[in-house]
């Protein structure tokens, strides 16, 4: 900035600049900024810049941050969406604590899985009967998934004790021991089950 | 615990040399970084068309900036109707009706990215990029162009202070020089180191269209999952460090291709704070006030981790409407399992005070309590605040608490040795009071008509969901009580409204003032006058903040939150 008394301080401003201006951040902010980092993006880490699919014998059997809907008993089940796991809708219930519609929905699903696992309302874990704010969380806590270890191993003839290694094996535990919280991929724990297990 | 205060610390360590750098950008200190970005800057004023050594009055750099605004929105607005008939749109998505995108365009162009639709399935490639990424690179720089000038013209060191020329008119600076400076030099660079570690983690970065996938359990129902990806990384990345916070999904960074991990939550958690402490140790760089700034940074620590500490102690309890239901544990309605209560509840807490706006859980489900720190956040809206104009709406407390102060103390009201007078209070009083104004007025009128509201939730959370609305249309955050129906014309319009007036008049006004008391005769600072840059000081605008947010805000907050968890205690 010059601060010369020479110089006419202006009180105007061109139209034409203005429209130059904005052209030129279009091309730059719009244009060459998200394309530069894209491609960098897509050179330095390929499989997750598309999406972080799951290929298994050649089919495209999800991404690893995409949940699915289980119902077979013998898949561990994800928590409730309300969103029906599809990724274009995404979303959550957006049900306040005061909603009447939040607590019916709750209690349907909490007799429900109390009756499917055998066990007591109680105890079930909270984030197995919330709905999640994405309605795609691939994840259920480590918990969610020991509730469920019975009925699965039960639906899948085989010993829990297998299960229960399973989980062990599958849980996350928070970054650095600090960032997050333990969880375990739905996906990827029921892709175990079936003998398709995919390395990291 | 220790991930929240990790947090605070990285971030607080990281804006003191971002502070720094940004400093020496704006006083025109070569250094390296001037050596490579000077001759991109001179390349871009010659497409401009500008002089950017032209120094200009308030009035002209207001116009400047009101003028690229303008072009702005009006390119963003075409796009986005007709965005159905022109190219890079793979998933064939089709344009806007005029309101929405009207609101749309509003929303960005005001750095406030309130959305009333889903990115993933209503905007393509172009829309996003084009026109939202570049809304988000553009309008935070010009919220640090309109700080610098203020700062600059108000505060600013003796040897750079803008002096009247002959006909006695104060330069504040060239807003062209600023915003571009602001844009090559610090938006741009720390939004793409962003989005490379996020892409790390997962956040996609393609120009394809969506992937299909078959899922397992073919027995659930679903035999085909499409799964929209994008250009995705770069625009979560400037949504983060740019308090945008418009998100590519439309649950935003809940959604796990957004926000994949905890290390990418805890990137994204640190550059939503990141630039707007960086602007406090700025402004002591800046001035060579750097008491100032860290007293300025003391009371919006003491805001912030307050607040913050309610909202974590709140969505750690359970959801009422689980009591018998589930084992007892943290709200997780509305939340992801890898990040849990105590990380969302910071996100929304920081997200809310600095104008950004982004979630990663979905504030309507929070607790009572928990979903009332989001709207007094955004009441105060200068704990950091967005970009530029968390700083500067400081200021005008700042300003406020000086002519208070003074009287208190008997002494003629006065502020860096300029005397406060009728002019520059009109100006600060309506730029404050025109918020509880807005907000309130709004509200009011929506719920006196039930069939405007667009309620999803029923009773005293139904209100909380329209103030909450409003509140972040005017503080420019962005976030919401997002089960509302607001795709309406109504809320559409009417939130328009609240945006540009909740922008440019915090921003057009403060500056209006500076310029005022730079050109008056300057007595020096003596013994005898206010000192601005002590504790005392500080406290002082801590409890103007407080008592101006409580006498315009109390009664709806008993109204709203407060009601509804007494209901739930009962």
């Amino acid at each position: 900035m010059t601060e010369s008394n020479s110089v006419t301080v202006t009180r105007s401003a061109s139209w034409l600049s203005a429209v130059r201006a904005a052209v030129v951040f279009i091309v730059l902010c719009g244009g060459l900024y998200p394309l530069l980092v894209t491609n960098a993006g897509k050179v330095m880490f390929l499989h997750e810049a598309l999406g972080s699919m799951i290929i298994v014998d050649d089919t495209v059997v999800g991404s690893e941050l995409v949940g699915q809907r289980f119902t077979a008993p013998e898949y561990f089940h994800g928590r409730p969406s309300a969103a029906a796991y599809d990724p274009f809708s995404v979303g959550g219930s957006n049900y306040s604590a005061s909603n009447p519609d939040l607590r019916a929905r709750a209690a349907e699903d909490s007799s429900i899985i109390a009756q499917r696992e055998g066990f007591d309302p109680g105890s079930i874990p909270v984030d197995l009967i919330s709905a999640s704010g994405s309605g795609i969380d691939p994840h259920i806590s480590p918990e969610s998934a020991t509730v469920q270890a019975e009925r699965v191993a039960k639906a899948r003839d085989i010993p829990v004790s297998h299960v229960n290694e399973l989980i062990e094996r599958y849980t996350e535990g928070p970054t650095l021991g600090v960032f997050g919280q333990p969880r375990v991929n739905v996906l990827r724990i029921n892709l175990a089950l079936d003998g398709k297990e995919i390395s990291d | 615990m220790n991930e929240v205060i990790i947090i605070y610390a990285v971030t607080l360590l990281l804006a003191w040399p971002l502070g720094k750098y940004i400093a020496g950008v704006f006083n025109g200190e070569k250094g390296t970084a001037g050596a490579v970005f000077l001759p991109v800057e001179s390349g871009l004023y010659r497409l401009f068309g500008v002089d950017p050594s032209q120094p200009m009055s308030w009035q002209g750099y207001g116009k400047a900036l009101l003028k690229l605004h303008l072009v702005l929105v009006l390119i963003v607005f075409g796009l986005l109707m007709a965005q159905g008939l022109l190219f890079l749109n793979p998933d064939g998505i089709g344009g806007m009706s005029w309101d929405l995108a009207l609101h749309t365009a509003v929303s960005f162009l005001t750095n406030t990215n309130q959305q009333h639709y889903s990115g993933q399935a209503q905007l393509s490639y172009l829309a996003h990029t084009f026109g939202i990424v570049t809304l988000q690179v553009v309008t935070p720089a010009a919220g640090m162009a309109a700080l610098v000038a203020i700062v600059r013209t108000l505060l600013g060191r003796s040897d750079r202070k803008s002096q009247p020329s002959a006909d006695g008119t104060v330069s504040v600076g060239n807003f062209y020089e600023d915003i571009t400076r602001a844009i090559v030099r610090v938006m741009l660079p720390v939004a793409a180191v962003v989005a490379l570690i996020i892409a790390s983690q997962g956040v996609p970065n393609s120009y394809e269209g969506a992937r299909t996938a078959i899922p397992l359990d073919q027995t659930a129902g679903m035999t085909e999952q499409n799964i929209p990806i994008g250009p995705v990384a770069p625009m979560v990345a400037i949504k983060q460090v740019g308090t945008n916070g418009g998100g590519w999904y439309g649950p935003n960074s809940s959604v796990p291709l957004e926000n994949p991990t905890p290390v990418s939550n805890f990137v994204q958690t640190v550059s939503i704070v990141l630039i707007p402490a960086a602007l406090v140790f700025a402004l002591g760089f800046m001035t060579g006030r750097r008491r100032l700034a860290m007293v300025v940074m003391g009371v919006m620590v003491v805001m912030s981790v307050s607040l913050t500490s309610v909202a974590i102690w709140s969505e750690n309890q359970p959801n009422a409407a689980f009591s018998g239901l589930a084992a007892d544990g943290p709200n997780l309605e509305g939340k992801e399992v890898r990040f849990g209560a105590t990380a969302t509840a910071l996100w929304g807490s920081w997200t809310t005070q600095t104008s950004n706006g982004s979630v990663n859980g979905m504030h309507d489900s929070f607790n009572p309590i928990g979903g009332m720190i989001p709207m007094i956040d955004m009441f105060i809206n200068v704990t950091f605040g967005g970009i530029g104009v968390g700083l500067i709406g400081y200021l005008l407390f700042l300003l406020l608490a000086a002519f208070l102060g003074s009287l208190m103390i008997g002494r003629a009201p006065e502020i860096a040795g300029k005397a406060l007078e009728t002019r520059e209070m009109k100006l600060v009083c309506i730029a404050l009071l025109i918020q509880p104004l807005l907000i309130l007025g709004f509200s009011a009128i929506t719920v006196a008509f039930p069939a405007l509201t667009g309620n999803s939730n029923p009773g005293f959370h139904g209100i909380s969901q329209v103030i909450y609305e409003y509140t972040s249309a005017f503080a420019n955050n962005g976030s919401g009580f997002e089960g509302l129906g607001d795709d309406t014309v109504w809320w559409n319009v009417t939130c328009a409204v609240n945006l540009a007036l909740g922008r440019f008049i915090p921003i057009l006004a403060p500056l209006a003032v500076a310029a005022s008391l730079a050109a008056k005769r300057s007595a020096p600072e003596g013994r005898g006058s206010l000192s601005i840059d002590t504790p005392t000081f500080g406290l002082m605008t801590l409890a103007v903040i407080v008592m101006f947010t409580l006498l315009s805000f109390m009664p709806v907050l008993i109204l709203g939150p407060i009601a509804e968890a007494l209901a739930l205690m009962s």
